[in-house]
This record gives C-alpha cells, sequence and structure tokens, in this order.
C-alpha cells in the first residue's frame, strides 16, 4: 500500500489524539474504534489488515497497551515510504493520546496526596478496592475463555495452573516464567 | 516531597517520625534513575499489561507500597484516563521527586517498550506465520493469565482492615465480577453503581470509626 502523507495531515493525526485522549478511561484500547475511523474509514492511511495486526503485536509486546497508537503511526508513516514520516507520525500519536491526560493525572494526583487524610478520599480507596481485585478476576476469566476447546487447550489451561502456582508461592522472575511458557509453546506442547 | 529520608531501611522507616507516610517494611526509591530503570523492568516484563507485573514488582520486590495501598491507589489510577499503569507511574514518581520523577518514571514504562515495539514492527511481517512463533505467543499468554489469578489472590490479603469488612468486599467482588466478566456490563457503569455504593458505605464507616476514636 502506498498513500501520500502531508504535514497538514501529520498535524491531523496529532489534532486527532489529542482531542480524544481524555476519553481513554480505563486504558487506552477503547479508542481504538475512533482511530480505525479516522485512519482506515475516513482517510486510508492503513488498511485493515495493518490496523488489526498493529493491535495484536501491541497487546503481545512487552509496555503498556496503549503503544499500539505508536504501531498505528509508524506503519501509516511506512506506507507513505518514509522513516522520517514514519517517526514524526509515531510521535504525533504518543504525544497527542499521552499529554492530556498525563497533565491531568499529575493535577489530580497532587491534589489526591495533599488531602490524603480527606475521609472522602480514605472512603474511596477503600471502597474501590475490592473492585481492583474483581477486574483482575474478570481478565483473567475474559482471556481464559478465548480457549474454550477442553480436548486441545487442557494443556494451555495446565500451563495456567503451573505458572499461576508457581508466581504466587514464591518470589521467581517473572521473566523465567514467560519464558518457560514461550519455550513450551514454541515446542508447540501446549 | 519525602526524598528527605535518603536511606529508608525498614528498621529507619518504623523509628522515623512521617510513619504515617512510610508504613513499616516498605522503602523509597532512590532517585530519579531508580525509577526509570525501575519502571523500565516493569514495563518489559509485562507482556499483556502491565498491571500484574506492578504489584510483583512494586509491593512484594522493591516493597515501595504496601498491598492496601497499591489497592488504593489503584483504584485513582482506574478512573482516571489514560493507561492506569502509566497514571501509576507518574503517581509514584511525582510523590517522590516532583515533576522530575514523574517525567522518570513516564520515561521508563514508554521508552524500551516502544523501541522494541517497533523492532518487532520490522521483522513481524516476515516471520508471523512461523508455528513456532504462534506457539510461543500462545504459551506465554498462558502464563500471563496463571500470573494475573495469582496476584488477584495475593491482593486479596490488603483487604484486611478494610472498613466495609470482609462479607461486603466479597459481595462487591462477585457482583463487579459477574457484571463484568459473565454480562459485560461497559466498566463505567460497574464503578458508577457498585464503586459508588461502596464509597458510599465506606464513608459511613469511617465518619462511626472516626467519630468513637474522637469520643474516646
Amino acid at each position: 500500500m502506498s498513500i501520500v502523507l502531508t504535514l497538514s495531515d501529520v498535524l491531523t493525526l496529532f489534532l486527532h489524539c489529542l482531542s480524544i485522549s481524555l476519553l481513554a478511561v480505563g486504558g487506552g484500547l477503547i479508542l481504538a474504534p475512533d482511530m480505525h475511523r479516522l485512519m482506515v474509514d475516513e482517510k486510508s492511511w492503513l488498511t485493515e489488515e495493518q490496523f488489526t495486526s498493529s493491535l495484536a503485536l501491541a497487546q503481545s509486546a512487552p509496555g503498556p497497551n496503549v503503544l499500539y497508537v505508536a504501531m498505528l503511526g509508524w506503519n501509516a508513516g511506512m506506507n507513505a515510504g518514509s522513516y522520517a514520516l514514519a517517526m514524526a507520525c509515531v510521535a504525533a500519536t504518543l504525544v497527542g493520546i499521552m499529554l492530556p491526560t498525563t497533565l491531568l493525572t499529575l493535577s489530580v494526583t497532587r491534589w489526591a496526596h495533599r488531602n490524603r487524610e480527606w475521609i472522602g478520599l480514605r472512603a474511596f480507596k477503600q471502597g474501590l478496592s475490592p473492585i481492583v481485585i474483581a477486574l483482575l478476576l474478570s481478565t483473567v476469566w475474559l482471556l481464559s475463555a478465548v480457549h474454550n476447546d477442553p480436548s486441545r487447550d487442557w494443556k494451555l489451561w495446565l500451563l495456567t495452573v503451573v505458572a499461576g502456582v508457581v508466581l504466587y508461592r514464591t518470589s521467581i522472575n517473572l521473566l523465567w516464567v514467560l519464558a518457560a511458557g514461550a519455550l513450551v509453546g514454541a515446542m508447540g506442547w501446549v | 516531597m519525602e526524598s528527605d529520608n535518603n536511606k529508608p531501611g525498614p528498621a529507619a522507616a518504623a523509628a522515623a517520625p512521617g510513619q504515617a507516610h512510610l508504613p513499616e517494611g516498605t522503602t523509597h526509591p532512590q532517585s530519579p534513575a531508580d525509577l526509570f530503570w525501575s519502571f523500565s523492568m516493569l514495563a518489559l516484563q509485562g507482556f499483556g499489561g502491565v498491571m500484574a507485573v506492578a504489584q510483583r514488582e512494586l509491593v512484594e520486590r522493591k516493597r515501595w507500597m504496601t498491598r492496601q495501598e497499591f489497592l488504593g491507589e489503584w483504584a485513582v489510577a482506574q478512573i482516571m484516563p489514560g493507561p492506569n499503569i502509566i497514571n501509576l507511574a507518574l503517581m509514584l514518581g511525582d510523590r517522590h521527586f516532583g515533576l522530575r520523577g514523574a517525567l522518570a518514571g513516564f520515561a521508563g514504562m514508554v521508552t524500551f517498550p516502544l523501541i522494541i515495539l517497533l523492532l518487532i514492527a520490522l521483522v513481524f511481517s516476515s516471520v508471523e506465520n512461523i508455528p513456532a512463533v504462534q506457539g510461543g505467543l500462545r504459551g506465554m499468554g498462558g502464563a500471563v493469565i496463571g500470573l494475573i489469578a495469582a496476584n488477584a489472590i495475593k491482593l486479596v490479603g490488603g483487604l484486611k482492615g478494610n472498613v466495609m469488612g470482609t462479607t461486603l468486599c466479597a459481595l462487591q467482588i462477585v457482583l463487579t465480577f459477574v457484571a463484568v466478566a459473565l454480562l459485560r456490563v461497559p466498566l463505567m457503569w460497574v464503578v458508577l453503581l457498585v464503586g459508588g455504593a461502596g464509597w458510599a458505605w465506606a464513608w459511613l464507616q469511617l465518619r462511626r470509626i472516626d467519630a468513637m476514636k474522637g469520643a474516646a
């Protein structure tokens, strides 16, 4: 795929990211539909496949999931055929998405720290703590639900249980467990 | 800020006058560079999401916060727009070293993962169909699920002493799980309703406890 990107396109991308940044309550992935609308539907900077694989790669690579926006920018720039444009689009998407939330978070958390003895804030933290645990358990459920064929997936479930028990009982470096999982998978055993 | 305490061992923490800010057994990040490298390590271990790694690194290995503090801070980071884990890095960095610390934490979360992601982007299209690569990703995914489950169970310990009491904490966990995982209710509604109810109840309980302390 080959497209033309001008500087004003890069600016459009930046302003779009700025404008939706603060909507990302609960994480950057919920912005994906709107990024898709701009970059695939309206401007045709990316193909459908590029959009999907950008999301999947960012999910499986280490680091915050929100980096998928950088990947979208990168692919758009590469479609225009230049590393310089690719880097410019990476900067436009990443800074655009992160700047507003960062400023807001800094001001709110400063306020929260100054007022940490205030009863309303103590109540908020305690009153919502169980929800944090429930959301972790929900993530476990939703991720496991993809593997729903017992005859094929039981080995993967076993791997999950073993990894969970090892990580619960020991303080072994996590990277060893991830590497072991990757190795077992690469050998085709799960 | 609280960075005046340069050698914060557990013993120093117990003796320090500002003990309320530094619970027993926890330590400080030493410098913005410490924040940068610690959050880099944390981010690089976070395949498929960094939150579960965060509690292992920050609470169990670094001891920068207790389980209870982690749950509380995460509850705040959760409702702010933006990636929760980056919000947490900003929060921790800012608290100890101001803006420099916040930027160091943020840079740690983003720099190396971004480099790696772009490198992967360069080579991925040529390896994505190799069965060993797909199998490796599948195996790693399985281990990550185990990690998240282990952390969820560990964090239950952070609810000890919660003013809502064991039964209501358990009820809130079940309700949230059913709504989010089984019924797929949008998170915003769950936080507003289940979280709002928890907030109000915790507020009432705290007011009662504070009043009793005041009377005693």
